[in-house]
Protein backbone atom coordinates (compact mmCIF):
# COMPACT_ATOMS: atom_id res chain seq x y z
CA UNK A 1 0.00 0.00 0.00
CA UNK A 2 1.63 3.45 -1.08
CA UNK A 3 1.94 5.71 1.77
CA UNK A 4 -0.61 8.22 2.11
CA UNK A 5 0.53 11.39 0.90
CA UNK A 6 1.66 14.09 3.58
CA UNK A 7 -1.03 16.64 4.50
CA UNK A 8 1.27 19.67 6.31
CA UNK A 9 0.50 20.21 9.80
CA UNK A 10 -0.82 23.84 9.04
CA UNK A 11 -3.52 22.88 6.55
CA UNK A 12 -4.26 20.20 8.58
CA UNK A 13 -4.76 21.79 11.89
CA UNK A 14 -7.02 24.85 9.96
CA UNK A 15 -8.97 21.75 8.33
CA UNK A 16 -9.97 20.54 11.99
CA UNK A 17 -11.29 24.04 12.75
CA UNK A 18 -13.03 24.49 9.27
CA UNK A 19 -14.60 21.06 9.77
CA UNK A 20 -15.93 21.26 13.62
CA UNK A 21 -17.06 25.19 12.34
CA UNK A 22 -19.21 23.55 9.69
CA UNK A 23 -20.55 20.75 11.99
CA UNK A 24 -21.77 23.45 14.43
CA UNK A 25 -23.27 25.00 11.53
CA UNK A 26 -25.29 22.39 9.19
CA UNK A 27 -24.92 19.23 12.03
CA UNK A 28 -24.92 15.61 10.49
CA UNK A 29 -23.16 13.43 7.80
CA UNK A 30 -23.12 13.71 4.14
CA UNK A 31 -23.10 16.82 1.61
CA UNK A 32 -27.16 16.93 2.07
CA UNK A 33 -27.05 19.04 5.16
CA UNK A 34 -25.35 21.70 3.26
CA UNK A 35 -28.68 22.17 1.13
CA UNK A 36 -30.67 22.48 5.41
CA UNK A 37 -31.06 26.00 6.71
CA UNK A 38 -28.22 26.29 9.37
CA UNK A 39 -29.60 25.18 12.53
CA UNK A 40 -26.16 25.90 15.23
CA UNK A 41 -28.70 25.13 18.57
CA UNK A 42 -28.78 21.75 17.91
CA UNK A 43 -25.11 21.61 16.45
CA UNK A 44 -23.45 23.13 19.68
CA UNK A 45 -22.41 20.71 22.18
CA UNK A 46 -23.81 23.26 25.00
CA UNK A 47 -27.10 23.90 26.02
CA UNK A 48 -28.25 28.03 26.94
CA UNK A 49 -28.51 27.77 30.42
CA UNK A 50 -31.11 29.82 31.77
CA UNK A 51 -33.55 28.77 29.33
CA UNK A 52 -32.53 25.21 28.99
CA UNK A 53 -31.21 23.41 32.41
CA UNK A 54 -28.75 20.27 31.47
CA UNK A 55 -28.86 16.92 32.44
CA UNK A 56 -26.02 16.54 35.13
CA UNK A 57 -24.16 13.53 35.25
CA UNK A 58 -25.58 10.97 37.64
CA UNK A 59 -22.23 11.28 39.74
CA UNK A 60 -21.67 14.90 39.67
CA UNK A 61 -20.85 16.34 42.57
CA UNK A 62 -23.48 19.59 43.30
CA UNK A 63 -24.48 19.37 47.28
CA UNK A 64 -24.18 17.04 50.14
CA UNK A 65 -27.77 15.84 51.19
CA UNK A 66 -28.61 14.55 54.67
CA UNK A 67 -31.33 12.08 55.49
CA UNK A 68 -31.63 13.32 59.28
CA UNK A 69 -32.76 9.68 60.32
CA UNK A 70 -29.76 7.58 59.79
CA UNK A 71 -27.43 10.18 61.23
CA UNK A 72 -26.18 9.15 64.60
CA UNK A 73 -24.54 11.94 65.59
CA UNK A 74 -21.26 9.84 65.39
CA UNK A 75 -19.08 13.40 64.19
CA UNK A 76 -16.86 11.26 62.05
CA UNK A 77 -17.83 13.42 58.90
CA UNK A 78 -17.15 16.96 61.10
CA UNK A 79 -14.13 15.68 62.19
CA UNK A 80 -12.73 14.26 58.97
CA UNK A 81 -13.89 17.57 56.77
CA UNK A 82 -10.46 19.47 55.80
CA UNK A 83 -12.06 22.57 55.96
CA UNK A 84 -14.16 21.83 59.65
CA UNK A 85 -16.97 23.31 57.23
CA UNK A 86 -19.60 20.90 59.25
CA UNK A 87 -21.27 21.84 62.41
CA UNK A 88 -23.08 19.49 64.43
CA UNK A 89 -25.39 19.41 67.63
CA UNK A 90 -26.85 17.27 69.25
CA UNK A 91 -28.18 15.54 72.32
CA UNK A 92 -29.07 11.75 73.75
CA UNK A 93 -32.93 11.01 74.98
CA UNK A 94 -34.32 7.71 76.03
CA UNK A 95 -36.16 5.79 73.55
CA UNK A 96 -39.32 2.71 74.14
CA UNK A 97 -37.97 -0.34 74.16
CA UNK A 98 -37.85 -2.61 71.35
CA UNK A 99 -39.34 -5.50 73.22
CA UNK A 100 -41.92 -5.27 75.46
CA UNK A 101 -40.55 -5.36 79.21
CA UNK A 102 -36.73 -4.19 77.94
CA UNK A 103 -34.67 -1.86 78.94
CA UNK A 104 -34.97 1.81 77.83
CA UNK A 105 -33.28 2.80 74.79
CA UNK A 106 -30.39 5.63 74.31
CA UNK A 107 -30.46 7.29 70.88
CA UNK A 108 -28.56 10.53 69.86
CA UNK A 109 -30.76 13.01 68.24
CA UNK A 110 -29.37 15.72 65.78
CA UNK A 111 -30.38 19.06 67.27
CA UNK A 112 -28.01 20.86 64.57
CA UNK A 113 -26.37 19.94 61.32
CA UNK A 114 -24.91 22.84 59.15
CA UNK A 115 -22.60 22.53 55.84
CA UNK A 116 -20.75 25.80 55.35
CA UNK A 117 -20.75 25.65 51.67
CA UNK A 118 -18.61 29.02 51.40
CA UNK A 119 -15.93 27.06 52.74
CA UNK A 120 -16.82 23.44 51.13
CA UNK A 121 -14.31 22.38 48.12
CA UNK A 122 -16.56 18.95 47.53
CA UNK A 123 -13.96 16.59 47.96
CA UNK A 124 -16.70 14.00 49.53
CA UNK A 125 -14.71 13.00 52.14
CA UNK A 126 -17.70 13.30 54.77
CA UNK A 127 -19.90 11.24 52.37
CA UNK A 128 -16.82 8.43 52.08
CA UNK A 129 -16.60 8.55 55.78
CA UNK A 130 -20.18 7.77 56.78
CA UNK A 131 -20.93 4.64 58.25
CA UNK A 132 -25.04 4.74 58.62
CA UNK A 133 -25.37 6.17 54.72
CA UNK A 134 -27.01 9.57 56.20
CA UNK A 135 -25.22 11.51 53.39
CA UNK A 136 -25.12 11.65 49.50
CA UNK A 137 -23.98 13.61 46.59
CA UNK A 138 -26.91 15.22 44.58
CA UNK A 139 -26.30 16.46 40.91
CA UNK A 140 -28.36 19.52 42.16
CA UNK A 141 -26.10 22.76 41.85
CA UNK A 142 -28.92 25.90 41.79
CA UNK A 143 -28.43 27.13 45.10
CA UNK A 144 -26.06 30.19 44.71
CA UNK A 145 -26.63 33.25 46.94
CA UNK A 146 -26.40 36.60 47.28
CA UNK A 147 -24.68 36.99 50.87
CA UNK A 148 -21.77 34.71 51.49
CA UNK A 149 -23.33 33.83 55.01
CA UNK A 150 -26.28 32.52 53.25
CA UNK A 151 -24.42 29.31 51.98
CA UNK A 152 -24.46 28.07 55.60
CA UNK A 153 -27.33 25.52 55.38
CA UNK A 154 -29.19 23.99 57.51
CA UNK A 155 -30.26 20.17 58.06
CA UNK A 156 -33.59 20.94 56.65
CA UNK A 157 -32.51 22.49 53.62
CA UNK A 158 -29.93 19.58 53.54
CA UNK A 159 -32.45 17.25 53.76
CA UNK A 160 -34.97 18.89 50.89
CA UNK A 161 -32.20 17.98 48.28
CA UNK A 162 -32.37 14.14 49.80
CA UNK A 163 -34.74 14.35 46.88
CA UNK A 164 -32.54 15.02 44.19
CA UNK A 165 -30.01 11.97 45.03
CA UNK A 166 -30.15 9.73 42.10
CA UNK A 167 -30.28 6.07 42.54
CA UNK A 168 -26.64 4.42 42.50
CA UNK A 169 -25.41 3.21 39.22
CA UNK A 170 -24.81 -0.72 38.95
CA UNK A 171 -21.29 -1.64 39.36
CA UNK A 172 -19.30 -3.00 36.56
CA UNK A 173 -19.67 -6.83 35.60
CA UNK A 174 -18.14 -9.29 38.09
CA UNK A 175 -18.22 -7.07 41.17
CA UNK A 176 -18.74 -8.68 44.14
CA UNK A 177 -20.10 -5.94 46.34
CA UNK A 178 -24.03 -5.27 45.91
CA UNK A 179 -25.35 -2.68 45.05
CA UNK A 180 -26.28 0.17 48.03
CA UNK A 181 -29.65 1.55 48.23
CA UNK A 182 -30.58 5.14 48.65
CA UNK A 183 -32.80 5.20 51.81
CA UNK A 184 -36.04 7.10 50.12
CA UNK B 1 -15.69 66.20 -6.68
CA UNK B 2 -18.88 64.16 -5.62
CA UNK B 3 -21.36 65.69 -7.43
CA UNK B 4 -20.23 69.33 -7.10
CA UNK B 5 -19.79 69.47 -3.28
CA UNK B 6 -18.01 72.45 -1.98
CA UNK B 7 -14.67 71.76 0.12
CA UNK B 8 -16.34 71.89 3.21
CA UNK B 9 -18.86 69.52 2.47
CA UNK B 10 -16.94 67.11 1.61
CA UNK B 11 -13.83 67.35 4.29
CA UNK B 12 -16.94 66.91 6.68
CA UNK B 13 -17.90 63.82 4.67
CA UNK B 14 -14.73 62.35 4.56
CA UNK B 15 -14.39 63.00 8.50
CA UNK B 16 -17.55 60.97 8.86
CA UNK B 17 -16.45 58.42 6.61
CA UNK B 18 -13.25 57.59 8.33
CA UNK B 19 -15.67 57.24 11.34
CA UNK B 20 -17.78 54.57 9.89
CA UNK B 21 -14.50 52.92 8.23
CA UNK B 22 -12.50 52.26 11.14
CA UNK B 23 -15.56 51.13 13.14
CA UNK B 24 -17.52 49.22 11.02
CA UNK B 25 -15.49 46.83 9.88
CA UNK B 26 -13.79 46.31 13.36
CA UNK B 27 -17.20 45.83 14.96
CA UNK B 28 -18.37 43.61 11.87
CA UNK B 29 -15.07 41.06 12.78
CA UNK B 30 -15.59 40.80 16.23
CA UNK B 31 -19.07 40.11 15.66
CA UNK B 32 -18.83 37.59 12.85
CA UNK B 33 -15.14 36.09 13.23
CA UNK B 34 -14.55 36.77 17.23
CA UNK B 35 -18.05 36.04 18.87
CA UNK B 36 -19.55 33.38 16.02
CA UNK B 37 -16.94 31.99 13.98
CA UNK B 38 -14.75 31.06 16.53
CA UNK B 39 -17.45 29.83 18.59
CA UNK B 40 -18.83 27.52 16.20
CA UNK B 41 -15.26 26.24 15.81
CA UNK B 42 -15.39 25.09 19.60
CA UNK B 43 -19.34 23.79 19.24
CA UNK B 44 -20.37 26.32 21.11
CA UNK B 45 -23.30 28.90 20.06
CA UNK B 46 -21.30 32.41 21.37
CA UNK B 47 -23.29 35.38 22.59
CA UNK B 48 -27.13 34.77 22.38
CA UNK B 49 -28.75 36.82 24.75
CA UNK B 50 -28.28 40.47 23.53
CA UNK B 51 -30.24 41.55 20.59
CA UNK B 52 -31.34 38.87 17.86
CA UNK B 53 -28.10 36.08 18.07
CA UNK B 54 -26.73 38.19 20.04
CA UNK B 55 -25.66 40.91 17.50
CA UNK B 56 -26.45 43.61 20.17
CA UNK B 57 -23.11 42.05 22.08
CA UNK B 58 -20.81 44.39 21.39
CA UNK B 59 -22.78 47.72 22.47
CA UNK B 60 -23.81 45.61 26.14
CA UNK B 61 -19.64 45.49 26.07
CA UNK B 62 -19.06 49.00 25.13
CA UNK B 63 -21.17 50.06 27.58
CA UNK B 64 -20.02 47.73 30.58
CA UNK B 65 -16.24 49.02 29.83
CA UNK B 66 -17.17 52.78 29.71
CA UNK B 67 -19.33 51.97 33.23
CA UNK B 68 -15.91 50.68 35.49
CA UNK B 69 -13.56 52.68 37.20
CA UNK B 70 -10.45 54.07 35.05
CA UNK B 71 -7.40 52.71 37.54
CA UNK B 72 -4.33 54.35 37.47
CA UNK B 73 -1.80 52.42 38.87
CA UNK B 74 0.13 54.81 42.06
CA UNK B 75 3.28 54.80 40.68
CA UNK B 76 2.39 54.94 36.83
CA UNK B 77 4.13 57.45 34.54
CA UNK B 78 0.82 59.02 34.03
CA UNK B 79 1.01 61.42 31.15
CA UNK B 80 2.14 58.00 29.03
CA UNK B 81 0.10 55.64 31.14
CA UNK B 82 -3.13 57.81 29.75
CA UNK B 83 -2.22 58.84 26.39
CA UNK B 84 -0.83 55.50 25.15
CA UNK B 85 -4.28 53.86 24.45
CA UNK B 86 -5.32 57.10 22.30
CA UNK B 87 -1.71 56.82 20.66
CA UNK B 88 -2.96 53.08 19.09
CA UNK B 89 -6.47 53.94 17.99
CA UNK B 90 -4.63 57.10 16.66
CA UNK B 91 -3.13 55.30 14.02
CA UNK B 92 -5.33 52.60 12.79
CA UNK B 93 -7.29 55.91 11.82
CA UNK B 94 -4.06 57.54 9.83
CA UNK B 95 -3.36 53.75 8.34
CA UNK B 96 -7.32 54.22 7.08
CA UNK B 97 -5.93 57.76 5.95
CA UNK B 98 -4.33 56.49 2.24
CA UNK B 99 -6.71 53.46 1.40
CA UNK B 100 -9.32 54.24 -1.23
CA UNK B 101 -12.56 52.86 -1.13
CA UNK B 102 -13.73 54.15 -4.73
CA UNK B 103 -12.33 56.39 -7.52
CA UNK B 104 -13.35 59.39 -5.45
CA UNK B 105 -13.70 57.83 -1.98
CA UNK B 106 -10.62 58.32 -0.04
CA UNK B 107 -9.64 60.28 2.35
CA UNK B 108 -6.23 61.66 0.83
CA UNK B 109 -4.72 60.50 -2.32
CA UNK B 110 -0.56 60.48 -1.26
CA UNK B 111 1.64 59.44 -3.73
CA UNK B 112 3.91 57.73 -1.64
CA UNK B 113 0.44 55.39 -0.10
CA UNK B 114 2.32 52.08 0.24
CA UNK B 115 5.52 53.93 2.20
CA UNK B 116 3.14 56.41 4.64
CA UNK B 117 0.56 52.96 5.47
CA UNK B 118 4.05 51.37 6.32
CA UNK B 119 5.86 53.92 8.12
CA UNK B 120 2.46 55.33 10.04
CA UNK B 121 1.22 51.13 11.13
CA UNK B 122 4.28 51.00 12.85
CA UNK B 123 3.42 53.81 15.42
CA UNK B 124 1.29 51.97 17.32
CA UNK B 125 3.97 49.77 18.41
CA UNK B 126 5.32 52.34 20.50
CA UNK B 127 2.13 53.23 22.11
CA UNK B 128 2.46 49.67 23.02
CA UNK B 129 5.51 50.12 24.22
CA UNK B 130 4.74 53.35 26.29
CA UNK B 131 1.75 51.66 27.81
CA UNK B 132 4.14 48.82 28.97
CA UNK B 133 6.63 50.81 30.36
CA UNK B 134 4.76 53.52 32.34
CA UNK B 135 2.47 50.93 33.80
CA UNK B 136 4.89 50.19 36.47
CA UNK B 137 4.24 46.75 36.54
CA UNK B 138 6.89 43.71 35.30
CA UNK B 139 4.70 41.67 33.04
CA UNK B 140 3.33 44.82 31.40
CA UNK B 141 6.93 45.72 30.82
CA UNK B 142 7.86 42.42 29.05
CA UNK B 143 5.15 42.31 26.88
CA UNK B 144 5.73 45.71 25.70
CA UNK B 145 9.33 44.58 25.15
CA UNK B 146 8.09 42.11 23.10
CA UNK B 147 5.73 43.69 20.60
CA UNK B 148 8.92 46.17 20.22
CA UNK B 149 11.13 42.92 19.33
CA UNK B 150 8.20 41.48 17.39
CA UNK B 151 7.62 45.07 14.85
CA UNK B 152 11.27 44.77 14.35
CA UNK B 153 11.60 41.27 13.23
CA UNK B 154 8.01 41.44 11.22
CA UNK B 155 8.14 44.93 9.68
CA UNK B 156 10.84 43.65 7.32
CA UNK B 157 9.48 40.90 5.61
CA UNK B 158 5.91 43.06 5.28
CA UNK B 159 8.11 45.75 3.60
CA UNK B 160 10.26 43.81 1.84
CA UNK B 161 6.87 41.73 0.55
CA UNK B 162 5.45 44.90 -0.91
CA UNK B 163 8.38 46.18 -2.58
CA UNK B 164 7.45 42.83 -4.97
CA UNK B 165 3.77 44.52 -5.54
CA UNK B 166 5.19 48.16 -6.08
CA UNK B 167 7.81 47.01 -8.80
CA UNK B 168 5.01 44.81 -10.35
CA UNK B 169 2.58 48.12 -10.58
CA UNK B 170 4.87 50.58 -10.96
CA UNK B 171 3.57 52.74 -8.53
CA UNK B 172 3.26 53.49 -4.45
CA UNK B 173 0.14 54.81 -4.83
CA UNK B 174 -2.93 52.71 -3.53
CA UNK B 175 -5.45 54.35 -6.04
CA UNK B 176 -2.84 53.41 -9.01
CA UNK B 177 -1.69 50.02 -7.34
CA UNK B 178 -6.00 49.16 -7.60
CA UNK B 179 -5.95 50.61 -11.43
CA UNK B 180 -3.06 48.34 -12.37
CA UNK B 181 -4.53 45.32 -10.83
CA UNK B 182 -7.84 46.27 -12.55
CA UNK B 183 -6.38 47.25 -15.89
CA UNK B 184 -3.71 44.63 -15.96
CA UNK B 185 -4.00 41.40 -17.66
CA UNK B 186 -2.23 37.88 -17.12
CA UNK B 187 -0.56 36.67 -20.59
CA UNK B 188 -2.59 39.14 -22.78
CA UNK B 189 -5.34 37.77 -21.13
CA UNK B 190 -7.39 40.83 -19.49
CA UNK B 191 -10.96 39.35 -18.36
CA UNK B 192 -10.10 39.47 -15.11
CA UNK B 193 -7.48 42.16 -14.29
CA UNK B 194 -4.54 41.28 -12.55
CA UNK B 195 -5.15 40.79 -9.14
CA UNK B 196 -1.58 40.25 -7.57
CA UNK B 197 -2.53 37.65 -5.28
CA UNK B 198 -2.10 35.59 -7.93
CA UNK B 199 1.27 36.97 -9.69
CA UNK B 200 2.38 37.71 -5.77
CA UNK B 201 0.99 34.81 -4.38
CA UNK B 202 4.38 33.98 -2.20
CA UNK B 203 4.60 38.01 -1.27
CA UNK B 204 0.99 37.59 -0.26
CA UNK B 205 1.94 34.98 2.23
CA UNK B 206 4.26 36.83 3.47
CA UNK B 207 2.24 40.26 4.11
CA UNK B 208 -0.39 37.71 5.74
CA UNK B 209 2.17 36.18 8.10
CA UNK B 210 3.53 39.54 9.10
CA UNK B 211 0.24 41.50 9.30
CA UNK B 212 -0.58 38.64 11.95
CA UNK B 213 2.41 38.96 13.73
CA UNK B 214 1.94 42.77 13.44
CA UNK B 215 -1.54 42.62 14.87
CA UNK B 216 -0.39 40.38 17.53
CA UNK B 217 -3.04 37.35 16.86
CA UNK B 218 -2.77 34.23 18.40
CA UNK B 219 0.55 32.51 16.60
CA UNK B 220 2.22 35.66 17.82
CA UNK B 221 1.00 36.84 20.21
CA UNK B 222 3.49 36.82 22.70
CA UNK B 223 2.99 40.83 23.79
CA UNK B 224 -0.15 39.83 25.42
CA UNK B 225 0.61 35.77 26.54
CA UNK B 226 -1.91 35.19 28.74
CA UNK B 227 -0.25 32.17 30.49
CA UNK B 228 3.03 33.85 30.80
CA UNK B 229 2.59 37.76 31.36
CA UNK B 230 -1.10 38.27 32.96
CA UNK B 231 -2.24 40.11 29.79
CA UNK B 232 1.16 41.16 28.85
CA UNK B 233 1.27 45.20 27.98
CA UNK B 234 -2.66 45.93 29.21
CA UNK B 235 -2.34 44.16 32.52
CA UNK B 236 -2.84 47.62 34.46
CA UNK B 237 -5.53 48.57 32.23
CA UNK B 238 -9.15 49.11 32.96
CA UNK B 239 -12.45 50.49 31.84
CA UNK B 240 -12.25 52.70 28.52
CA UNK B 241 -8.17 52.96 28.12
CA UNK B 242 -8.76 49.05 27.99
CA UNK B 243 -11.38 49.31 25.37
CA UNK B 244 -9.58 51.32 23.24
CA UNK B 245 -6.66 48.59 23.33
CA UNK B 246 -9.47 46.72 22.18
CA UNK B 247 -11.32 48.94 19.79
CA UNK B 248 -7.27 49.47 17.85
CA UNK B 249 -6.51 45.62 18.27
CA UNK B 250 -9.51 45.20 15.99
CA UNK B 251 -9.87 48.39 14.23
CA UNK B 252 -6.13 47.64 13.10
CA UNK B 253 -7.27 44.35 11.98
CA UNK B 254 -9.16 45.57 9.89
CA UNK B 255 -7.25 48.32 8.62
CA UNK B 256 -4.43 45.46 7.38
CA UNK B 257 -7.06 43.94 6.06
CA UNK B 258 -8.06 47.09 3.83
CA UNK B 259 -4.59 47.31 2.91
CA UNK B 260 -3.84 43.59 2.51
CA UNK B 261 -7.46 43.74 -0.26
CA UNK B 262 -6.06 46.54 -2.28
CA UNK B 263 -2.40 45.53 -2.69
CA UNK B 264 -3.39 41.94 -3.46
CA UNK B 265 -7.18 41.63 -4.00
CA UNK B 266 -7.69 44.54 -6.23
CA UNK B 267 -9.17 47.39 -3.76
CA UNK B 268 -12.41 48.46 -4.70
CA UNK B 269 -12.19 47.99 -8.31
CA UNK B 270 -13.56 44.91 -10.40
CA UNK B 271 -11.83 43.66 -12.88
CA UNK B 272 -11.64 46.79 -16.00
CA UNK B 273 -13.12 44.61 -18.34
CA UNK B 274 -16.22 44.09 -16.68
CA UNK B 275 -17.17 47.73 -16.33
CA UNK B 276 -16.31 51.52 -16.54
CA UNK B 277 -14.06 52.08 -13.05
CA UNK B 278 -14.85 55.78 -13.37
CA UNK B 279 -18.85 55.87 -13.25
CA UNK B 280 -19.59 57.59 -9.98
CA UNK B 281 -21.73 54.42 -9.14
CA UNK B 282 -18.46 53.15 -7.89
CA UNK B 283 -17.97 55.44 -5.44
CA UNK B 284 -21.07 53.41 -3.86
CA UNK B 285 -20.45 50.12 -4.90
CA UNK B 286 -16.85 50.53 -4.21
CA UNK B 287 -17.14 50.49 -0.60
CA UNK B 288 -19.28 47.10 -0.29
CA UNK B 289 -16.76 45.28 -3.09
CA UNK B 290 -14.12 46.20 -0.71
CA UNK B 291 -15.98 45.29 2.29
CA UNK B 292 -16.06 41.73 1.03
CA UNK B 293 -12.43 41.68 0.32
CA UNK B 294 -11.97 42.81 3.77
CA UNK B 295 -14.23 40.21 5.47
CA UNK B 296 -12.65 37.47 3.31
CA UNK B 297 -8.84 38.29 4.55
CA UNK B 298 -10.19 38.79 8.09
CA UNK B 299 -11.89 35.83 7.77
CA UNK B 300 -8.10 34.49 7.26
CA UNK B 301 -6.85 36.13 10.00
CA UNK B 302 -8.83 35.13 12.31
CA UNK B 303 -8.97 31.49 11.17
CA UNK B 304 -5.48 31.16 11.38
CA UNK B 305 -5.90 33.14 15.12
CA UNK B 306 -8.41 30.19 16.30
CA UNK B 307 -6.17 27.71 14.89
CA UNK B 308 -2.89 27.09 16.12
CA UNK B 309 -1.32 27.52 19.39
CA UNK B 310 1.07 29.97 20.31
CA UNK B 311 5.19 30.36 19.40
CA UNK B 312 7.75 30.63 21.79
CA UNK B 313 9.52 33.71 21.69
CA UNK B 314 12.46 32.45 19.93
CA UNK B 315 10.39 30.71 17.83
CA UNK B 316 9.18 33.70 16.46
CA UNK B 317 12.02 35.66 15.63
CA UNK B 318 13.49 32.53 13.90
CA UNK B 319 11.14 32.85 11.79
CA UNK B 320 10.93 36.13 10.94
CA UNK B 321 15.25 36.03 10.60
CA UNK B 322 15.92 33.15 9.21
CA UNK B 323 13.17 32.33 6.48
CA UNK B 324 10.41 35.41 5.77
CA UNK B 325 13.45 37.94 5.15
CA UNK B 326 15.03 35.70 2.45
CA UNK B 327 11.92 34.38 0.95
CA UNK B 328 11.02 38.02 0.34
CA UNK B 329 14.23 38.97 -1.17
CA UNK B 330 14.14 36.74 -3.57
CA UNK B 331 11.12 37.44 -4.46
CA UNK B 332 12.21 40.90 -4.90
CA UNK B 333 14.43 39.32 -6.90
CA UNK B 334 12.51 37.62 -8.81
CA UNK B 335 10.03 40.05 -9.58
CA UNK B 336 12.70 42.37 -10.80
CA UNK B 337 13.86 40.27 -13.46
CA UNK B 338 10.83 39.00 -14.98
CA UNK B 339 9.54 43.09 -14.80
CA UNK B 340 12.62 43.15 -17.04
CA UNK B 341 12.04 40.45 -19.36
CA UNK B 342 8.51 40.89 -19.80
Amino acid sequence: MAPKPKVPGIVKGMGVTFKEMTQTIWPGEGLKRFTQPPSPSKGAATVQYPHVKEAPAPRARGVIALKEENCTVCMLCARSCPDWCIYIEGHKEKAPPRRPGGKERTVSALDRFDIDYSLCMYCGICVEVCPFEALFWSPEFEYSEPRIADLLHDKERLGEWMETVPDFEPYEAGAEVKVKQVPR
Amino acid sequence: MIYGLGYWQESILRSVGILVAVLLPAGTFVYVFLFKMVSFMQSRLGPMEAGPFGSMQLLAEVGKFLQKEDIVPERADKKLFKFAPYLVVGTVLLVYLAVPFGPDMYFADLDGGVFYILAVSSISSLGVLMAGWSSANKYALIGGLRAAGQLIAYELPMVLAVVGVIIQAGTMNLSGIVAAQAGGSIFGFNGIGNPYLLTQFIAFAIFMIAVQAELGQTPFDMPIAESELVTGYITEYSGLRFLLFFIGEFASAGAFAAVAATLFLGGWAVPAAWADLNSNWFNLIGPLIMLVKMMILGGLIFFVRFTFPRFREDQLQKLAWTVLIPISLVNILATTILKVAF
